[in-house]
């Protein structure tokens, strides 16, 4: 399993997408119930958890879905009349 | 037989009675319970009751029709005069007016009837090529990130599927696709819309449409559309017209859904409340992890510090007063020892020097006689006159030599 520990927790939390949060927070969650790491890092780990799993709850909370269109060989922004 | 005033019949009808009867033999009969009639429509009336009425007649005869409201709402196509259809229902009889009419559930224009046996051709060809097979579905996508959806930009389809989208899963993204639906040009523009979406790699289609009648949904049973969904590289979702409509679109997609809101829940297994849910878990399992990790580490820093104990200085320290202790234990026994065997050793030589000892000789009855002038022992013969000591037992005493002829011959 790789470190989750490396470059990927370089990324501020607040700049992941929700699937990136999540994913991370997955790997995370394995890593403290799989390996033996070392305390501070644990501790570090469980912090970034936390604040990942918060992040993923802001980011459900205020998800709007975005709608676009296929113009031709474009995608461009829908407008949608129906509303 | 001419009815007279004096006829045998018994039977007195009332105009009630006779219609009623009349009434009960019609709606008695299966076949005219259960009918499609072919003809044109006339006197076509819509009130605002919201009930039609016409008369549907051919050349030669007329049929007086009423469909009521509940089944109205559900027509699918435009009625006019002059329109021919095929209408199904039961006759029955209006006993106030006395006339016998159609009650009318269903209108479908003529030539559906055809429609059908070509439905079922297509089906039969395209199913026996396999484009049906149940091992070709796949499934549909847990989380989607981006869903695809084919359908009109300006039906009430496309509004039901963004809002159910909208409420079970807002982190999506949706790429809409448009194309007619209905008609002619519906066909080739519904596989033109698929291909482009495919190209945009979605994880999953929604092909859907509002509901209609069975010439509406008739583009969901093209051939070369089928074939499309069929082939399709993205799983795809057909969500037609209403819960009892069936297009080939259906049999050939990997879900087929009953309405276009049921399209956009399939395509949405994970919803808001989901998501929600396994973040809570895993935030739980995040803690108790942590939790255990620490407590892991607490018993690994006790045992740990046990083991420093056991290798302290301090340790060593007191091992080395126990040796000193030990060794000063084992030096005061074999000092013990060694005296004890010195002082038996000692007793042993006491006891010889006393064997030795000549006072004992002398209480045996023995005597030193040593000369008075220079203490010499004297062991010969001593002369007259000498003066000497006699040591015995309990002291001693001066003697002198007398003369001693006998004793002086030897001399």
């Amino acid at each position: 399993m790789p470190k989750p520990s490396s470059k990927k927790t370089e990324k501020p939390v607040e700049e992941l997408t929700y699937e990136e949060a999540l994913a991370e927070l997955e790997e995370i969650v394995s890593a403290l119930e799989g390996e033996q790491n070392r305390l501070e890092e644990s501790i570090k780990l469980f912090e970034r958890g936390q604040a990942l799993a918060a992040h993923c709850g802001a980011l459900l909370e205020a998800a709007e879905i975005k709608v676009k269109q296929v113009a031709g060989d474009e995608v461009i922004p829908f407008e949608d009349l129906s509303e | 037989m001419q009815p007279t005033l004096f006829s045998q019949s018994t039977q007195q009808w009332t105009v009630s009675r006779l219609t009623f009867y009349i009434r009960k033999l019609l709606e008695e009969n299966e076949v005219l319970q259960d009918v499609w009639v072919q003809g044109e429509i006339s006197n076509l009336s819509r009130p605002a009751s919201g009930h039609i009425y016409f008369t549907l007649k051919d050349s030669s005869a007329a049929l007086r029709c009423v469909m009521w409201k509940t089944s109205a709402v559900r027509l699918g196509i435009p009625l006019q005069d002059g329109k021919a259809v095929e209408v199904h229902g039961r006759v029955g009889v209006y006993e106030v007016s006395g006339q016998y009419q159609l009650y009318v559930d269903q209108i479908r224009p003529v030539g559906e009837g055809a429609l059908y046996q070509e439905f079922m051709r297509l089906k039969a060809m395209l199913e026996a090529e396999g484009l049906f097979a149940e091992q070709h579905k796949r499934p549909i996508p847990m989380f989607p990130k981006k869903i695809g959806i084919v359908t009109s930009a300006t039906g009430a389809a496309l509004r039901d599927m963004l809002n159910t989208l909208r409420r079970r899963l807002p982190l999506v993204e949706v790429i809409l696709a448009p194309s007619p639906v209905q008609g002619m040009e519906a066909p080739p523009a519904l596989v033109k819309a698929l291909r482009s979406l495919i190209l945009q790699d979605p994880d999953v289609i929604l092909l859907a449409r509002g509901g209609g009648s069975i010439e509406d949904l008739w583009a969901f049973n093209d051939e070369s559309l089928v074939r499309a969904v069929a082939t399709s590289a993205v799983p795809v979702i057909c969500g037609v017209g209403h819960e009892t409509d069936f297009t080939l679109c259906d049999f050939a997609a990997d879900l087929r859904a009953p309405t276009p809101t049921a399209a956009a829940e399939l395509a949405t297994p994970m919803s808001l409340i989901d998501l929600r849910a396994s973040i809570s878990n895993l935030q739980s399992r995040l803690a108790s992890a942590t939790i255990n990790l620490i407590v892991e580490q607490k018993s690994v820093l006790s045992s740990l510090a046990a083991q420093l104990r056991f290798v302290s200085p301090e340790r060593r320290v007191q091992s080395g007063r126990q040796w000193v202790d030990e060794l000063t234990r084992r030096a005061r026994s074999s000092l013990f020892h060694y005296l004890r065997l010195q002082s038996a050793q000692v007793k042993g030589m006491q006891r010889r020097l006393q064997a030795l000892d000549p006072m004992a000789v002398l209480r045996r009855g023995y005597a030193v006689v040593t000369r008075r002038d220079d203490g010499s022992v004297v062991s010969r013969l001593a002369q007259a006159g000498d003066e000497m000591k006699v040591r015995v037992s309990d002291g001693e005493f001066e003697v002198r030599k007398t003369e001693n002829p006998e004793s002086n011959q030897q001399s």
